[in-house]
């Protein structure tokens, strides 16, 4: 805040660089806007499940397209315009030096990004797809993001280049083999010859088994690259800054990057455990899963352990809370990873809401969780305010969104659990003891807890939404003795 | 920032002397234990790729030295699975369908096979009690559209109805009555004749109309007093017991356009010894004859 506050009163540098901090502030905004928009279709979907009414007999109101509609909301474009956000902020901040291109080409970045996110919602509504999970977007939806994802390579890696500082920080490490991977991932299995030149329709160039394991390839890696690697990236600059303490190892950042970037790549097959891919493939993606066990938990133990000597603001500080538990989330969706990749223990989660929950939980409880503490870190830096509208507001918000988590897995775990044992369940006489309409009757109570658990989700991102608008505003609400960092310890005791 | 290597104050452990935008890094060593347990998961892989198929070469892979295969895993548990059924599935393939009604171990077995059969190929149409619904008849109860014998139910669920793909499928077909062959208001006496039979509420003199068409029209398929008639498919309008609905609009409709259930032919789709139990099943469901 300093550099730019003071490069601001000064009139012109003296030595502190001019961010471009616009168009970090457009993707914070695009964050909000996207997210409460991901969790709105998610608990409708939810519903849906547990009341297959609210399908209304509607094509583009049915769950097969209001589904993909929710993931990649989450995914891309929540998670996608966070990542953006946070990575553009921290690269300037780290590197002390602006953004490389200048702000017509963030711009362009910004809006193009919005672009893919609206043509691709448009395509799932309207039943244009090309029915590869997390990667449903049609040929031009593709080529359009190549383009701008070539531009935040091209952005970020100009940034690093031109650095003020001797080395490169460790969240850019991250934030950089978040971009490259993913560039790498999305050209690969999107290649495709459409049909017709004005038609969106088109075929992959894979077929059968390779079409799966490249699916699969991506589709494992979009998790390990997307959603763990750009949100580490994230957590090594904001839980330094909120919690004012140095990072806990740099040796264990270093290893554990690249074990990390190493071994996941090679995990995907353990999607595909039990089908046509040859069984060494299996093999392999299950061992190089249960290996990243550790390379992951180096994150976690970074991140929990940077608040050694400063665990009281725990108690003080709700951002760092959202911070902290989001970490916890990670640590323990990275275990159940690894255990759900073990073949026997895959043939009974696998196809089962055991995943959905799995994927939850790192869904809600880390991405979504690291995300509200980084806008809450951020959005009081970008509009110089000095603290946020209110920290109790962020208190109700971090116990709301917990609990919603919390039915939410559970309910997944039990109800999954419960659909594989009913599936692989026998009489006496060696029969099947359950038809498949049967289970699909028992997840009922389930799919209800979790629809309950979403609202409690919607329901803390609208107070949040409302705690930020209110900051940007200007607005402090009178809570006494109170800082960007909580209740100012005095206060608190 | 030139590197400057200071003390924490708070652990008392060296920084690395770099800055970024504020933030140090302390030089902490790894976690032993965490060390450690990544060295115990590459070893327990290593160990795991050595007794499992893990390595491709060429055309072929390495096998591991358990030979283990999952595909030969799900043969053997099928293999073994039917090995102890083998006896009483044998028996009931070589028996015919009165022996295995009649044979306690048989019976037993075939309504337990039956009904998980049925719950997983029939339920979608008969409900999961069986009990049917609107268009979908009721297998509970002992009226039937084409015979509650063992070899009747037999017959349907191998062939199915009005099933075009099996030359052997059960067949007939009600005229549509209201395209050109009776006028509205004959059906419409039709209608109250037939609610006549069950004493359900009409107009007394339109049923006495309708009476006459009926025997002109009607009799033919369904038979003198609506009992039915199981040769051809054609539902007793003398009972309680309705398809559709029994209600007036709903039997006008039918009469003037009607509907004709199909259902698949089983046989191929399922083997010959489930469709076996699947027929006991049924037949043990209340109204077998």
């Amino acid at each position: 805040m300093s550099a730019s506050q003071a490069s601001a009163v000064m009139g012109e540098p003296v030595g502190t660089p001019q961010y471009n901090e616009t168009v970090v502030r457009c993707f914070t905004v695009a964050t909000m806007f996207w997210g409460v928009t991901a969790f709105t279709v998610g608990v409708f979907i939810a519903l849906q499940l547990a009341f297959p009414l609210l399908n209304f007999d509607v094509s583009f109101l049915s769950f097969g397209r209001l589904r993909p509609l929710h993931t990649s909301a989450a995914i891309f474009a929540f998670g996608g315009n966070a990542l953006l956000a946070t990575s553009l902020h921290v690269v300037q901040r780290t590197c002390r030096t602006p953004l490389y291109g200048g702000p017509e080409v963030a711009m362009f970045l910004f809006w193009g990004y919005q672009l893919f996110i609206v043509m691709a919602a448009l395509g799932y509504v309207t039943g244009i797809t090309q029915g590869k999970e997390y990667a449903e977007p049609e040929w031009y939806v593709d080529l359009w993001l190549t383009l701008v994802w070539v531009v935040y390579l091209i952005v970020f890696l100009g940034t690093i280049m031109r650095r003020k500082e001797p080395h490169i920080y460790v969240a850019n490490w991250f934030y950089l083999a978040f971009i490259v991977t993913v560039a790498m991932l999305h050209v690969v299995n999107n290649i495709s010859m459409p049909v017709s030149f004005f038609g969106a329709k088109s075929y992959s160039l894979f077929s059968g088994v390779q079409d799966a394991l490249t699916q699969w390839w991506y589709g494992h890696n979009a998790v390990g690259f997307f959603l763990t690697a750009g949100f580490l990236g994230m957590m090594y600059y904001i839980i330094p800054k909120q919690a004012q303490r140095p990072v806990y190892s740099y040796r264990l950042s270093i290893v554990h990057f690249w074990s990390l970037i190493f071994l996941y790549i090679w995990a995907g097959p353990h999607h595909l455990h039990y089908t046509a891919l040859p069984e060494w493939a299996q093999t392999l993606g299950m061992v190089f899963s249960v290996m990243l066990w550790m390379p992951s938990w180096g994150g976690m133990i970074n991140g929990i352990m940077t608040l050694s000597g400063a665990w009281e603001k725990l108690r003080t500080d709700p951002v760092l809370r959202f911070m902290v538990t989001a970490v916890a989330f990670y640590g323990m969706s990275t275990f159940e990873g690894p255990l759900m990749s073990v073949r026997a223990v895959n043939s009974l989660s696998h196809y089962t809401d055991w995943t959905i929950g799995h994927v939850h939980s790192g869904a809600l409880g880390w991405v979504a969780l690291i995300s509200f503490g980084a806008v809450y870190y951020l959005v009081p830096v970008l509009w110089n305010r000095d603290r946020l509208y209110s920290i109790k507001l962020v208190a109700w918000h971090y116990w709301i969104s917990t609990i919603g988590i919390i039915l939410y897995i559970t309910s997944m775990w039990v109800s999954g659990i419960l659909q594989g044992l009913m599936w692989r369940s026998y009489d006496d006489l060696g029969f099947l003891q359950y038809s498949f309409v049967e289970t699909v009757a028992a997840m009922h109570p389930f799919y209800v807890i979790r629809a309950i658990g979403g609202v409690f989700f919607l329901l803390g991102s609208l107070i949040m939404v409302y705690n930020l608008i209110r900051t940007i505003q200007g607005h402090t609400r009178e809570e006494g003795a109170v800082t960007r960092f909580g209740v100012a310890p005095a206060a608190a005791e | 920032m030139p590197t400057k290597i200071e003390k924490d104050s708070v652990t008392g452990v060296e920084t690395t002397g770099h800055t970024w935008d504020g933030i140090q890094e302390l030089n902490n060593p790894l976690p032993r234990w965490w060390l450690y347990v990544f060295y115990a998961c590459i070893i327990w892989s290593i160990g795991y790729a050595v007794m499992f198929p893990s390595v491709p070469l060429g055309t072929t892979y390495f096998e591991g030295t358990e030979g283990y295969s999952a595909r030969v895993e799900v043969e053997q548990e099928l293999a073994a699975a039917d090995a102890a059924k083998g006896e009483i599935l044998n028996r009931i393939a070589t028996s015919d369908l009165e022996q295995i009604r009649h044979d306690d171990d048989m019976l037993a077995f075939s309504v337990a096979g039956g009904g998980a059969a049925f719950a997983e190929n029939c339920v979608p149409c008969h409900g999961s009690g069986a009990t049917g619904g609107p268009g979908y008849p009721s297998l509970q109860d002992d009226d039937w559209l084409w015979g509650g014998e063992l070899a009747t139910i037999q017959q349907t669920i191998q062939h199915g109805i009005r099933w075009d793909k099996d030359d052997d499928t059960r067949f007939s077909e009600m005229p549509a009555f209201g395209d050109g062959i009776l006028e509205t208001d004959q059906i419409e006496q039709v209608a109250n004749y037939v609610l006549s039979l069950t004493g359900h509420e009409h107009d007394a003199s339109a049923a006495a109309e309708g009476a006459a068409v009926f025997e002109e029209q009607c009799v033919a398929c369904h038979m003198e007093g609506g009992v039915g008639n199981k040769e051809l498919g054609a539902p007793a309008l003398n009972d309680q017991v309705w398809l559709y609905a029994d209600n007036y609009d709903a039997i006008v409709n039918q009469i003037s356009k009607p509907r004709h259930g199909v259902m698949p032919a089983w046989a191929g789709r399922l083997n010959p010894v489930t469709i076996k139990m699947l027929t006991v099943y049924v037949h043990s469901l209340g109204g077998g004859q």
